[in-house]
């Protein structure tokens, strides 16, 4: 079998288009990068998914717990401290037993408990609540003559926020956001590792691996091309986020910018 | 070959141990009654009895050493224990990798587990564990087949309703079906996998010679079939 | 343990209980508990000490270790930890026995890769194939710890890296004009300064290592999430004394209260090192506390 019709077989069989039948002897190359790059759709999908929706929520975390009022504060805090001070492993096991009980009570909860949508919750509170630390900490170092510029002219409540708080923020946060990033997509290895089932054989790039390095009993060529795979991915996330970091520090003069690229505050 | 033996024999003596060549033995401890952790936190079951029982005989010294399934074969031949002895069926796919002994059970077929006597199997959905016969069955009939982990998590889909049944080694479901009310053993069984033995390296093929001998007196003697039917594990010889 | 515990079936439920989590199945559980901290303790300061390393490659003048220091930095950061684990940890035993092996015996004759097989000889066995257990689980929690600090190592070298590039450009001119040499500058104002810098991302750091410990269990240590899983699946009355329905749920719980508690710790902690790391820094920290402590504004 050529390599081009392993593509056309396998390339897709994550999501169930293809070739029912995973490669059961004689396993070549080429049909392991094409299954464990098919993986990859999954891991991309929910690093996706959690962290546009991520996003969001951390701000809303981020401003809640440098709220002064208690109501959204602790609430914030609490929320942050959860998830941040547990093992994703953990979340992912009690978030599925959570969906199956829930199951029970409506059926609107069905979709929950298979890995698309139950994992992507997970992963969404979790990124949520890291980024929203990220966020709090940039929220309290915003330069104080900015804040009152903004007051100076005039600028108050939403204004405020979306013209002055928000952006520098953003920009002062970003570098630290790359680095949340990069761990939240190798984060998605884990979902159907210890987290969630695997239906009818489709799951991420470690699912495949993991198939392979068992067919194969060697460990020493699955493993290294999904290493190479995330290599690759992690570089593309890093490139795309530092072009958004050019885009939100392109009013700063030449030498600001660079120096702010590299604030190291809260790297993790 | 020989001369590894040799070099190996005289390391032993050179070194004090005067008694007996040490070896070490890698299972699982997860899978009962096969071989799982006792409440004294040692491991037990029907294949600790039996390696003992096979070490006595080949008049080695035996250590006992646990590792995760996943990684259990790449273990061996990477040479961290001597040898696998873990419930691990006999198939051709293994076998181009590591060597096995004659079989210490018989070909026993895997059963199905679920919550009503009347599945259907090919229309149900199946659970079992990751990396398994039995996952590999389901897969190649192209029925609907849901991979979790752990044993434990398969049999706990077919009670919080994820799956209709779980497919997996008889032994291991019948206590399950023996003990709690709502669940029972599907007529049906299938046959896969040719019997449980001993894997060994390729390499290590005079170790392996002993312990054919070994079992094969244990088989004669008419000690395994007692061992079998003590721990409930298959059909004796 | 107890005197009561012969006959569990007897026992009302606080005894019960007593001999349950009394067992030494459970103590295995315990003591895993100690493993899990003692692996921390000792894979941080060696993370950090990769760290340094890493970091300082990564800025050499000479240009291959440069390139090597940051070839480690963004390979090692680009690959999932879990994929790490699951063929380094081989990949690093089956290495140092291959060159033992090249050491100790020169006049082996046999292949080493025999087919899938990995055959050295006897005496460059890692541990030897003679020694006792513990010689053996110390040594496989060794490679777990390496492999744990080449990880982290890369994260703290990435973090150590920009900290030192943060430390303000008007220090180091300073000790130039004073007629420091490039090492002494390095050693007397680079590195004391740059740790307020690298703090708050190598304290985050820690948190992430704390959580990276349930991936022990891919590296053959017997850590807490291997005993709760043991421990809590259903317990058949044939092959134990204390028969239980599937307690996974309680198992994990106890699990996450343990992090939970070992983060807020740690959370204190790190606190208290940072303000005193501040201490008469040149940034708004350090200014706010010379402030509160009534310096002039």
């Amino acid at each position: 079998m050529s390599c081009w019709q392993t593509v056309q077989d396998y390339a897709l069989r994550s999501v169930g288009i293809g070739e029912r039948l995973l490669p059961r002897e004689d396993f070549t190359l080429c049909e392991q990068f094409t299954l464990i790059g098919s993986g990859m759709i999954w891991n991309i999908y929910f690093g996706l998914v959690a962290l546009l929706a991520g996003f969001f929520l951390a701000t809303a975390l981020a401003m809640g717990k440098a709220s002064h009022n208690r109501l959204l504060r602790k609430p914030s805090e609490w929320f942050i401290f959860l998830f941040r001070g547990s093992p994703l492993f953990i979340q992912f096991f009690f978030a599925y037993f959570l969906f199956l009980s829930l199951k029970g009570v409506s059926s609107v909860f069905d979709p929950f408990t298979s890995a698309g949508l139950g994992a992507a919750v997970v992963l969404f509170f979790n990124t949520a609540a890291y980024t929203g630390e990220i966020f709090y900490g940039a929220l309290l170092s915003i330069p104080r003559g900015d804040l009152e510029a903004a007051d100076a002219y005039g600028f108050s409540g939403w204004k405020k926020f979306r013209k002055i708080s928000w952006p520098t923020m953003l920009r002062l946060a970003w570098p630290a956001y790359t680095n949340e990033a990069i761990f939240l997509f190798h984060a998605t290895t884990l979902v159907y590792f210890s987290g969630f089932p695997a239906w009818q054989q489709r799951g991420d790039a470690l699912y495949y691996a993991s198939y392979f390095a068992d067919k194969t009993f060697n460990p020493f060529i699955p493993y290294p091309i999904l290493a190479m795979y995330f290599i690759l991915f992690t570089l593309s996330v890093v490139g795309v986020f530092g072009l958004i970091n050019r885009r939100l520090n392109r009013h700063l003069p030449a030498e600001r910018r660079s120096k702010l690229r590299l604030r190291p505050n809260l790297l993790r | 070959m020989k001369k590894l033996l040799l070099a190996t024999a005289a390391l032993a003596l050179s070194a004090g141990m005067a008694s007996a060549e040490t070896i070490r033995l890698g299972t699982e401890g997860a899978y009962e009654p096969w071989n799982y952790i006792n409440d004294k936190g040692e491991v037990d079951g029907f294949e600790r009895e039996l390696g003992d029982e096979l070490c006595k005989r080949t008049e080695l010294t035996c250590e006992w050493v646990t590792n995760e399934w996943d990684s259990i074969i790449p273990n061996l031949v990477s040479g961290n224990y001597d040898a696998i002895i873990a419930g691990m069926s006999i198939t051709a796919e293994r076998a181009e990798v590591i060597d096995f002994t004659t079989n210490y059970t018989p070909p026993d077929p895997s059963a199905y587990l679920a919550m009503t006597p009347d599945v259907d199997v090919e229309s149900a959905v199946i659970s079992a564990q990751t990396s398994t016969i039995q996952a590999s069955f389901v897969a190649e009939h192209g029925w609907t087949l849901v991979e979790f982990a752990t044993p434990e998590e398969t049999i706990a889909a077919v009670r919080n309703g994820e799956a209709d049944a779980v497919l997996a080694d008889k032994s291991y479901l019948a206590p399950f079906a023996a003990e709690e009310d709502d669940l029972v053993l599907l007529e049906r069984e299938e046959q896969i996998g040719g019997g449980v033995g001993m894997g060994f390296r390729k390499s290590d093929t005079e170790l392996k010679a002993k312990f054919d001998a070994a079992i094969q007196s244990m088989k004669d003697d008419g000690t395994l079939n007692a061992l079998i039917a003590k721990w409930e594990v298959a059909s004796t010889f | 343990m107890f005197n009561f515990c012969t006959d569990p079936d007897t026992l009302p439920k606080l005894e019960w209980f007593a001999c349950y989590l009394t067992t030494g199945k459970h103590m295995g559980f315990y003591f895993s508990f100690g493993t899990v901290l003692l692996l921390l303790a000792i894979t941080a300061p060696a993370a950090l000490l990769f760290g340094f390393g890493g970091a300082s490659a990564a800025r050499a003048r000479f240009l291959p270790l440069r390139w090597f220091g940051k070839a480690y930095i963004s390979i090692v950061r680009g690959v999932p930890d879990i994929a790490f684990f699951l063929f380094f940890v081989i990949a690093l035993d089956q290495g140092f026995e291959w060159m033992r092996h090249k050491v100790k015996c020169p006049d082996w004759d046999q292949p080493i890769r025999q087919g899938n097989d990995f055959v050295v000889c006897a005496q460059a066995k890692l541990p030897l194939g003679t020694a006792p257990q513990w010689v053996h689980e110390t040594y496989g929690f060794s490679l777990a710890v390496l492999t744990f600090a080449i990880v982290f190592g890369a994260f703290s070298a990435n973090v150590i890296y920009g900290a030192m590039r943060a430390v303000p450009k008007a220090q180091i001119e300073t000790a130039e004009a004073y007629g420091m040499s490039r090492r002494q500058t390095f050693w007397r104002i680079l590195v004391p300064q740059m740790w307020v810098f690298a703090l708050p991302g190598l304290s985050n750091l820690w948190m992430v290592l704390i959580k990276a410990t349930p991936l022990l269990f891919l590296l053959g240590v017997e850590d807490i999430v291997y005993w709760a899983r043991n421990l809590g699946g259903t317990a058949n009355p044939r092959f134990t004394d204390y028969p239980h329905a599937d307690w996974r749920m309680w198992y994990f719980l106890a699990l996450l209260v343990f992090y939970l508690l070992f983060t807020k710790v740690s959370e204190l902690v790190l606190d208290r090192i940072m303000r005193r790391l501040s201490h008469g820094q040149d940034t708004a920290a350090g200014e706010a506390q010379r402030r509160a402590a009534g310096g002039p504004p």
